[in-house]
């Protein structure tokens, strides 16, 4: 059942990634990218992990991609189909990523193929929180300080006068 | 199984009555407070059944799709705008066990689903082929991205200090003091939820003397009362939501059997004060708006979530 569901789900997240990419128009990629983030976190959620799949769709969905909407309106994307969209570099850029996705498979296969993930609930809020704060601390809080730098050099760089070069 | 089938029915009855409540409400409670009488005639008795007359009328008009429109985005917009409000609806309990499904992480669920529900107005926004409409959008997406922040920080405060996610565990940990202690989080979180709902005053994507009716100018019929539903359930998933989470939910007095009516009154109460902040207050604006969700709501949640923290820790 939980194999099955999963299957389903990754199937869902990879069909939709390829259409997010191959879309002619910038909004369907975008709403695709909705489907694809959406199918993520039912991949959590079919692993029993329903804290982070709630994350998933808290953030991923109900933000980021808010703000991905919000930028495209603000550029001057047409609702119309874009025939030039996709570049000469496209084969290329399909190539790395083939050859990318072959790394991160196979190592993800060699690290943990043998290793088999219990259904268990090990994904609401308090094991995971557990998990963050006290075995992980040091890594988070060190990712906590790369964000904050950031956060702070975007601010500067929007707050740079115009005559300055 | 038939306790599911019961719960499937419960919450279907619960979506389609308690929205056309609140919006018979809102005529009612809205034109006596501007000295005018609403409607009086269909049904008979003070006009009753408008909203139903008004979702016949809707049904019988034709549903128009704008020739430049993004004709899939265009016809999926108001099923995206309500159906994560029904799954928030099933997830709200009204007392212990008289909840839809009871999730371990409730809070969060409904957060999540809340969230995925302002895509429909995107989508609408985008998909119209209209000016007036992608500057709807633009203004949607402007005011949810600063809202959103303060609205789940306010609801975080909550479960930090129930020690819990599930909305019947923090309800259960409720108690009277939390009326002062919690009184910031309430605040924030009734405003910036009004803000999501896109409710006035907070309602510059729909301004309808600058841009006709924002993301929905270009819908008819059942489409458009799709849209409107869509609001009126977010209404009452608000108000259940702020009854349970800041208001206590099922406890007051009397026998625990009668839990059930607390709930109900409370929710009810914060739903009329939605409609009477409607009646009160000018619209904001854009810049109004940034400046209170930034300046002022989410350092109040900010502070809030600190003062629960302390609170956990020393009490």
């Amino acid at each position: 059942m939980t194999t099955a569901l999963f299957a389903v789900a990754a199937v869902v997240a990879v069909v939709s990634a390829v259409l997010v990419v191959t879309s002619r128009r910038i909004v369907h990629a975008a709403l695709w990218l909705v489907v694809t983030l959406g199918a993520v976190a039912g991949c959590f959620g079919a692993l029993h992990a329903e804290f982070v799949a709630l994350v998933q769709i808290l953030v991923y969905v109900g933000a980021i991609v808010v703000l991905v909407l919000f930028a495209l309106m603000l550029t001057k994307a047409p609702t119309n189909p874009l025939p030039t969209l996709t570049t000469a570099r496209s084969p290329f850029a399909a190539a790395v990523a083939g050859v990318l996705a072959l790394l991160l498979g196979t190592g993800v296969v060699i690290a943990f193929g043998k290793e088999k993930i219990k259904p268990v609930p090990a994904g609401d809020a308090e094991t995971v929180g557990t998990a963050i704060f006290k075995t992980w601390v040091l890594p988070f809080e060190v990712l906590s300080v790369l964000l904050l730098a950031a956060l702070i050099g975007a601010i500067a760089l929007s707050q740079r006068k115009s005559g300055e070069s | 199984m038939l306790e599911f089938v019961v719960r499937v029915v419960g919450v279907l009855v619960a979506f389609l009555v308690a929205p056309l409540v609140v919006g018979q409400a809102e005529h009612k409670v809205m034109a006596h407070m501007q000295s005018r009488l609403g409607p009086m005639y269909a049904g008979g008795f003070h006009g009753w059944a408008q909203l139903v007359a008004d979702g016949v009328k809707f049904v019988q008009k034709e549903s128009v799709t704008p020739a430049a429109a993004d004709k899939r985005v265009f016809e999926w917009a108001p099923y995206v705008a309500i159906l994560p409000y029904l799954a928030a609806l099933a997830a709200i309990p009204i007392a212990p066990g008289i909840v839809g499904a009871d999730l371990d992480s409730g809070l969060f669920f409904v957060l999540a689903v809340m969230s995925i529900g302002v895509l429909g107005s995107l989508m609408a926004g985008w998909g119209s082929g209209n000016k007036y409409s992608l500057v709807g959008g633009l203004r949607v997406a402007a005011q949810l991205m600063s809202y959103e922040l303060p609205f789940v920080l306010s609801a975080a405060s909550v479960a930090v200090a129930a020690g819990s996610l599930s909305l019947t565990g923090i309800a259960e940990a409720w108690n009277p003091w939390w009326l002062l202690w919690q009184l910031p989080g309430l605040v924030v979180f009734f405003i910036a939820g009004l803000a999501e709902l896109q409710r006035p005053p907070f309602d510059m994507p729909v301004a309808d003397s600058e841009v006709i009716f924002g993301p929905y100018t270009e819908y008819t019929g059942l489409r458009f009362a799709l849209f409107l539903l869509a609001e009126y359930t977010g209404i009452v998933v608000l108000s259940a939501l702020t009854a349970v989470l800041f208001l206590g939910g099922w406890s007051g007095p009397g026998p625990d059997s009668l839990g059930w009516l607390w709930t109900l009154l409370k929710t009810a109460l914060v739903a009329l004060l939605v409609i009477w902040v409607r009646v009160s207050f000018p619209r904001l604006r854009a810049d109004q708006l940034q400046k209170l969700a930034w300046q002022l709501l989410v350092p109040v949640a900010l502070a809030q979530l600190a003062l629960t923290g302390v609170g956990v820790v020393l009490f």
